[in-house]
């Protein structure tokens, strides 16, 4: 070995006068050490296709897979031009290398098809895709509404214990973050409020607001939110992992329904935790309120608490716990459609979360706006 | 057996006979586990049928399907077991579900089922904190919890050190004996397949068809085809 490091990679071409191409290839070859192109070459056999390639590697130093990259497109060239590929230069390893790479000609019709699109087709394929899916989604629907009728009748096969613990999960272990946000929504919106209503003198107001406000339809609203969040994204990734483990099959060939054993206790179990997480979030944001207005509006406690109790009414807190125990239904629908239409790979599974809290979020507001026009119409 | 408008499969006719081992064999992305699918009501063929004895199972009613499935065990290919259950509570859930028994007669027939499979003791750990090969012992337990008379098994050596692929064929063979239930495996183990097998089938990923069909020992000499033949017999000629 010389003592000196061997220089960086040279491919070299010579023309012989009996049509031969020889390539001179020297240096080290590997994939990190610079350009390995092939231009050369690819300019010789553009201009006048030789009636054989050969190889010179008598200089050639370390070599790895960039160089058989490079022979696989020189082959191909002479392949394409009907030229003759004198491997016999070239390094054993990487004359047998060459070999195996070009040994199975490739499959007709594996390659993807990657056709680009015309716009126009594009929106048509998309509506279509759209169609389905909403047929998708009013199967799964019926097939809730099935196994609801089945398990009022008490014929629905779930575990109780699941039942409990979905409780706790989405009612008991919500309390942190539902009692941080209404509290802070109670606040803010006693703060906008305040500021607004003091330059009238009209302060004490504020309690007025943050009551109705809250009772009405935004504590039902964020807890949704909240739960949207929680509720929906962790229901679509547990069933959608359940899917790639084939858990959903095993229940399925066992007789056992999925939509009655991991649906039907994911919907019950929201529908009766979001109303009292409703009633719990009202609460607090009321609190918020008369923190604002024990500090910035000298309001004492029991002002404020009486302020509030003449503005809302029984009526309102019936309203909007109902609102709360519809988006809960429709949060957990959501999350178990999407967990339920999952795809069979991880980054799948995180798209149908993903989806899940998309999905509820809509629903709930769209929900939300029913609600306001048709309470408005009925003089609610 | 099509995907949207690709087919898969076609023109697959074949009958299962009652005390067959049946092999469902052929190369990597034939469609044998598609095929299993369809057996069990996963997917609905694109066209034709699925009868069990004389019933259709393709054409019938909820209520009446889940009486057949109750006749089945499947073990499938990682077990499948429901991972937010105990192993004994994996295997009780059928028992709890399809049968009368009380729960202590439950819980000791499901420790029953388990050390059968060689898993005595294991009964309150999680599938998560077993082996795969433990695991899919415990999917067996579970497929078996109902005394089925037909059991379908989703490559059921893959991942098994040859010991255990052993064990598990004498564990079939002791099965189709002892229970006299008829067994559908689906895999390429050749192994296997010659040790147990006593039907089969084989599909051809190529042509999208079977193209042999019957016991395997008699396919390796005389089948008609030569791929069947070659994947017989290893690649040799």
């Amino acid at each position: 070995m010389s003592a000196a490091a061997p220089p960086n990679a040279d491919l070299a071409v010579e023309r012989h006068g009996d049509g031969t191409l020889l390539v001179r290839l020297s240096g080290t070859w590997q994939l990190g050490s610079g350009a390995l192109s092939s231009a050369a070459v690819e300019r010789e056999f553009d201009t006048d296709p030789p009636e054989r390639v050969r190889f010179d590697t008598t200089t050639l130093g370390a070599w790895d897979s960039g160089i058989l990259a490079l022979m696989v497109k020189i082959s191909a060239l002479s392949r394409a031009h009907g030229s003759e590929f004198d491997a016999s230069g070239l390094p054993n390893g990487l004359e047998r290398l060459l070999r195996l790479a070009e040994a199975v000609p490739e499959k007709g019709d594996a390659r993807a098809e990657d056709a680009e699109k015309r716009f126009v087709d594009r929106i048509g394929t998309k509506t279509l895709e759209t169609q389905s899916l909403f047929r998708d989604d009013l199967d799964f629907l019926g097939r809730f509404a099935l196994a609801m009728a089945r398990a009022l009748r008490g014929k629905a096969r779930f575990r109780m214990s699941d039942l409990v613990l979905l409780v706790q999960q989405n009612g008991i272990d919500a309390l942190p973050i539902v009692t941080l946000v209404t509290f802070l929504l109670g606040l803010i919106l006693a703060f906008v409020g305040a500021t607004a209503l003091q330059s009238f003198g009209a302060a004490i107001y504020v309690a007025d607001l943050v009551g109705v406000a809250m009772v009405r339809d935004m504590g039902a609203l964020i807890t949704g939110i909240i739960m949207a969040g929680r509720s929906g994204a962790s229901f679509a990734a547990q069933i959608g992992s359940m899917k790639v483990t084939q858990e959903t099959d095993a229940l399925t060939t066992m007789a056992i329904s999925p939509m009655e054993f991991l649906v039907l206790p994911r919907v019950i179990a929201l529908s009766l935790m979001m109303p009292l997480l409703t009633l719990y979030g009202n609460a607090m944001g009321m609190l918020g309120g008369a923190f604002v207005g024990y500090t910035m509006l000298d309001l004492s406690g029991l002002e404020y608490f009486q302020q509030t109790a003449g503005a809302v009414g029984l009526n309102d807190v019936i309203g909007g716990v109902f609102k709360g125990s519809v988006y809960g239904v429709l949060i957990a629908l959501a999350g178990c459609l999407r967990g339920m239409q999952s795809g069979k790979s991880s980054s799948a599974v995180g798209d149908a979360a993903t989806s899940g809290v998309v999905t509820s979020l809509v629903a709930i507001i769209v929900a939300c706006g029913l609600f306001s026009f048709v309470f408005y119409l009925l003089g609610l | 057996m099509a995907y949207g408008d690709f087919v898969l499969q076609r023109d697959l006719t074949f009958d299962v006979g009652m005390g067959d081992i049946f092999v469902i064999m052929g190369g990597s992305g034939c469609g044998k586990s598609t095929l299993l699918r369809h057996l069990l009501g996963l997917n609905q063929p694109a066209e034709g049928e699925i009868l069990y004895g004389n019933d259709s199972f393709t054409h019938a009613a909820p209520a009446d399907r889940t009486r057949l499935l109750r006749r089945v065990g499947v073990l499938y290919q990682s077990g499948a077991l429901w991972s937010s259950m105990t192993l004994a509570e994996n295997v009780s859930l059928p028992l709890g579900e399809f049968t009368d028994l009380t729960p202590s007669e439950i819980r000791e027939v499901a420790a029953l089922k388990l050390a059968l499979v060689g898993l005595a003791g294991f009964e309150d750990y999680y599938p998560s904190d077993i082996s795969g090969g433990m695991q899919k012992r415990a999917g067996l337990a579970r497929a078996m919890a109902l005394d089925p008379d037909l059991l379908f098994f989703d490559e059921p050596g893959a991942g098994l050190d040859p010991i255990s692929a052993r064990l598990l064929d004498d564990l079939i063979l002791e099965l189709r004996d002892s229970l006299g239930a008829t067994i559908v495996v689906v895999t390429h183990e050749l192994a296997s397949i010659f040790a147990i097998g006593t039907n089969s089938v084989f599909l051809d990923a190529e042509t999208r068809t079977m193209i042999a069909h019957g016991d395997p020992t008699e396919l390796r000499d005389h089948a008609d085809d030569e791929r069947v033949r070659q994947f017989l017999r290893r690649g040799e000629a």
